[in-house]
């Protein structure tokens, strides 16, 4: 007798722990990444890079390279004259610079050789002529400029600043009367430093011109398809002509969500040299590379009444975007568009303003654009908690804007299960006992956040799907799913298998996923924005139901029963009155193959268009969900080294429903990992002309930009919280990035807990936190600050008593 | 002018290998470049991210800044080498059942580091575990799943022992 207790309309694979359909192979070795391919005939590339930060090129004389043994072909930027750039508005770079350098590592000319060893000679007997410019390395000076020397990039109209990238001015409700109304209002300034990606993996590229029609590209990115539109414009090849492939990823955070020099260079050169060609970063390369965290410049006022309610927030935002666009104009949005949940702010202006500077360029890193507003507000919420006498957990909770509702700027909210991580990670933590009373030097702080699970409008406007997939079954009882998406590591070609075995009834293992090739999977747009499991979940599960739907009505019509008595699960096929009734799927997909003819879905996923602001702008940061997520940080602060040290970080998050929560639970993890390594450790600085060649990097290698080892990392305890979104597949949110954002205002609040010291400035390195302490002391400052509703008669809340009795 | 080139044999997983490789190469590109193994992964070419680590005469050892003589007359374990007839190494297994290979990059590194480690000490405690893969560099997890990961393995270890060759010597 078949049990069929979990055969009616219960889920039986989603929801529960399942392995990776490619976890395996990457255990074992046998996963192919892009450097572990190897085509016959391969050349090796690499690119010659500029030493100044700002030039003009005066002249490259290639011809003793090219005449070194062993060289096969060499590009320059004039060999491809034309500008790209992943936001089709802002096309500001070429592939190899034509006539300026802006940053130090900015790409010059490309050589193919028989190996690489070769490749790197033949750079050193390139010969170009450079014209120093002076350099912009400050964005505040880069802002204040008059034109005297060259912008970063030439002025869009006469007597403007070229050094502007975007403005982005934005006013809801009556701000400035609202402040004045207000009972308290908290002042700030913060400061974020730029932070990159360093996944372990480097970018790889390999070109392939088969010399008479097709261009084919493996790489490592995260934007495959993007990567074919521009691959095709830069070199005026047919689009239909280009093939881009995708090998697995490893790792990418935003890194390679846009096309890079290598990959334009390897399509070059084998259209030159007629072999294929590879081109591997070197790590100093990926650092030089960037398109990482925005260093920000921020000034916060937060209005609040007595009894802690938000009555208004003002922010003024300089982003210091580096010498090119990326995704720059989006970032200067979500700076200010993605910080109006999970509180409810009554009215909100924001300006912000992105400036080129002669450094590599900033870019999207997980929580793009809204990981360092985020910090910053986060931490004015705890100094407001403070200023009104309540707990900041309290005070959050006072503030929740709900679900199912609308945010200042308009944005659509759906599921929001925000209390219930406040909820969760105060209990973990045990914060009502031991917030404000552990002893000196140690504390807790708390911080909330959401995030956007994709964009309802894509990067270039189209009317098309965001995500698509194909779907097969076969008479052996096999499902083929064909997906474009993007494994970089977050599961995605995982989840479409789960997905088919969930809706087919087939096990996991009879599921093939066909993946990362442009020329037989539908478009997805990419792994970026937290898109891909609400997106390509819905697109796979439209596809697998229809199959099923016809999978049903065939079995139906044979037993002659109606169709939505047929369940399709653990291999068979079931009439759900009496599961007695049952057949091997094959057979059920026999007789529908028998009934309809081959069998073939496609299905896709759009989202809605008409849930935004109508102003400019309003489009930007409007998503068909939001996750939320709550974490407490638990700190320890030596005060006479300025060391802190982040014990354990209780991460809650709603994901909407975890699909599988190994994997949300990783996400989860990895988000709070990160977002601890960017508040203690890491720092994407460059040199100025006082501390060496201005516009070096600082620490381009792993061991000196010092990302956490395992005996960095605190402990991480992940709360999956499940608010079912109405929209999501089976209920899903995303998972990927927002668990990142409360990390560091956490530990920040955490640190004043300990101390009573304010730390504003990123990162929280012990010479920061050194001088932040030494300050502090010298006003008498240092202390655990007052519990909350104890403060009477506490002038400033700060006693200082704490300090002697510690000593 | 061409870097002059040397002779090298090696053994590699039980398999002897007669190499013709430039002098200056590492271990990692003999794997990698000459042998075929791809499985070792190059992060940073300079000893800082682990991801290239394999097993040399039980230790683990960043094969990219191994001189690839040096490894001559050694037994090679990459993580090609961990798995037996029968199936995956207890750790390859335990690190697909865990999710702790995310991207994968770093996986094949930190297995070898763990392997070694689960060679030296039966029982490892969390603490030991984040002591031996502190020189494993992983960017995605936080490293909370691979220490599960390990200790599930560990367990595994201790009841049955793999036939695998991370203990081999040449």
């Amino acid at each position: 007798m078949t049990d069929h207790r979990n055969l009616q309309s219960d889920l039986h694979l989603i929801g529960s722990a399942q392995r990776k359909i490619e976890g395996l192979d990457k255990a074992t070795g046998r996963a192919l990444y892009t450097d572990d391919i190897s085509l016959p005939g391969m050349l090796h590339g690499k690119i010659l890079r500029s030493p100044h930060p700002h030039a003009r090129i005066v002249s490259i004389d290639t011809e003793e390279a090219l005449a070194l043994a062993g060289v096969h072909g060499i590009v320059t930027g004039r060999d491809m004259p034309t500008t790209y750039g992943i936001i089709p508005w802002t096309p500001d770079e070429y592939p190899l610079c034509v006539d300026r350098v802006r940053y130090v590592g900015d790409g010059v000319a490309a050589v193919a050789a028989v190996d690489e060893e070769t490749a790197v000679r033949a750079l050193s007997l390139i010969h170009v002529e450079y014209e120093e410019l002076p350099a912009f390395l400050d964005p505040h000076e880069a802002l204040a400029a008059d034109g005297s020397s060259p912008y970063v990039h030439d002025a869009r109209r006469p007597g403007r600043n070229g050094n502007v990238t975007k403005k982005v001015h934005l006013e809801f409700g009556a701000v400035d009367e609202r402040l004045d109304a207000s009972d308290v209002v908290v002042e700030g300034e913060y400061f974020f430093e730029g932070t990159t990606h360093t996944p372990i993996e480097p970018h790889c590229a390999i070109g392939h011109w088969d010399g008479v029609s097709r261009l084919t590209v493996w790489s490592a990115t995260q934007v495959p398809h993007y990567l074919h539109r521009e691959l095709a414009r830069v070199l005026d090849v047919d689009p239909a002509r280009v093939r881009v492939l995708q090998p697995l990823v490893g790792g990418a955070f935003g890194g390679k969500s846009e096309p890079f020099d290598l990959e334009f260079c390897v399509a070059k050169l084998s259209m030159v040299t007629g072999r294929p060609v590879k081109i591997l970063y070197t790590r100093e390369e990926v650092f030089y590379a960037h398109r990482g965290r925005h260093p920000f410049h921020m000034r916060y006022r937060t209005g609040a009444t007595r009894d802690g309610k938000l009555t208004s927030v003002d922010a003024e935002i300089v982003l210091d975007g580096g010498a090119y666009a990326s995704f720059g104009l989006v970032t200067t949005y979500y700076s200010g568009q993605l910080l109006c949940a999970p509180y409810h702010m009554p009215a909100y202006r924001f300006d912000s303003t992105r400036v080129y500077t002669n450094k590599p360029a900033c870019g999207p890193k997980r929580g793009h654009g809204s990981v360092q507003p985020r910090f910053a507000f986060e931490v004015q919420i705890d100094k407001l908690a403070e200023e009104v006498g309540l707990d900041p957990m309290e005070l959050r909770r006072r503030n929740f804007i709900g679900s199912h509702t609308r945010t200042v700027n308009e944005l659509r909210v759906t599921s929001n299960g925000f209390l219930e991580c406040l909820d969760a990670v105060e209990r973990a933590s045990g914060w009502k006992e031991r917030f404000r009373e552990l002893p000196f030097g140690r504390g807790l702080g708390v911080a909330g956040s959401t995030y956007i699970s994709g964009t309802n409008y894509p990067i270039y406007p189209n009317e098309m799907p965001h995500s698509a997939v194909q779907m097969q079954v076969d008479r052996s009882g096999r499902v083929s799913v064909f997906s474009g998406a993007s494994e970089i590591g977050q599961g995605c070609d995982s989840l479409v298998a789960y997905i088919a075995a969930e809706e087919l009834g087939v096990p996991l293992e009879h599921v093939r996923v066909m993946r990362g090739d442009t020329d037989f999977t539908p478009v997805d747009l990419g792994a970026y924005s937290s898109r891909v499991t609400f997106m390509l979940g819905n697109a796979a599960i439209d596809a697998a139901r229809k199959l099923a739907d016809q999978v049903r009505a065939a079995v139906a019509r044979h037993w002659e029963v109606k169709a939505a008595e047929v369940l399709l699960a653990g291999g068979r096929a079931l009439w759900a009155p009496d599961t007695e009734r049952q057949m091997p799927i094959a057979e059920a997909f026999n007789l529908a193959e028998a009934a309809f003819g081959t069998l073939g879905s496609t299905g896709w996923y759009d989202t809605p268009k008409d849930v935004h602001g109508d102003y400019r702008g309003g489009t930007i940061g409007a998503s068909p969900a939001y996750s939320f997520t709550a974490h407490v940080a638990e700190v320890r602060v030596d005060v006479e080294t300025g060391i802190v040290e982040v014990e354990k970080i209780w991460i809650a998050h709603d994901c909407g429903r975890a699909l599988n929560p190994v994997l949300v639970e990783g996400q989860m993890e990895g988000s709070a990992y990160m977002g601890f390594a960017e508040a203690l450790m890491e720092e994407h600085v460059f040199k100025d002309a006082d501390h060496g060649r201005a516009g070096l990097h600082n620490a381009p290698s792993l061991l000196d930009y010092r990302i956490p080892t395992s005996l960095d990392t605190p402990e991480l305890q992940s709360l999956i919280v499940e608010s079912i979104d109405p929209e999501g597949p089976y209920g899903a949110k995303e998972a990927g990035e927002g668990p990142l954002h409360p990390s560091i205002p956490a530990i920040a609040n955490a640190i004043y807990d300990a101390v009573g010291v304010r730390m504003d400035r990123l990162p929280f390195s012990p010479p920061n936190v050194w001088r932040a302490l030494e300050a502090a002391r010298a006003e008498g400052r240092l202390g655990k600050p007052a519990a909350p509703g104890v403060r009477e008669g506490v002038a400033g809340g700060r006693p200082s008593e704490a300090v002697a009795a510690e000593r | 002018m061409r870097p002059s080139t040397q002779i090298v044999r090696l053994s590699v997983n039980g398999d002897p290998y007669e190499v013709g490789v430039p002098t200056h190469f590492t271990l990692l590109e003999a794997l990698r470049y000459v042998i075929g193994l791809t499985g070792s992964k190059q992060g940073c070419d300079k000893g800082d991210c682990g991801a290239c680590t394999v097993i040399v005469d039980g230790r683990a050892t960043l094969s990219c800044l191994t001189p690839v003589w040096e490894a001559e007359g050694c037994g090679v374990v990459t993580v090609e080498g961990l798995a037996s007839p029968d199936g995956p190494h207890p750790l390859q297994d335990e690190f697909d059942r865990n999710g702790a290979a995310q991207c994968g990059f770093c996986t094949p590194g930190i297995l070898c580091s763990a392997a070694a480690l689960l060679q030296r000490s039966a029982a490892p405690t969390r603490a030991e575990i984040r002591e031996a893969l502190s020189g494993n560099l992983c960017r995605c997890t936080g490293y909370a799943k691979i220490y599960d990961a390990v200790e599930a393995a560990a367990a595994r270890v201790a009841r049955e022992p793999p036939a695998g060759r991370a203990g081999e010597r040449a």
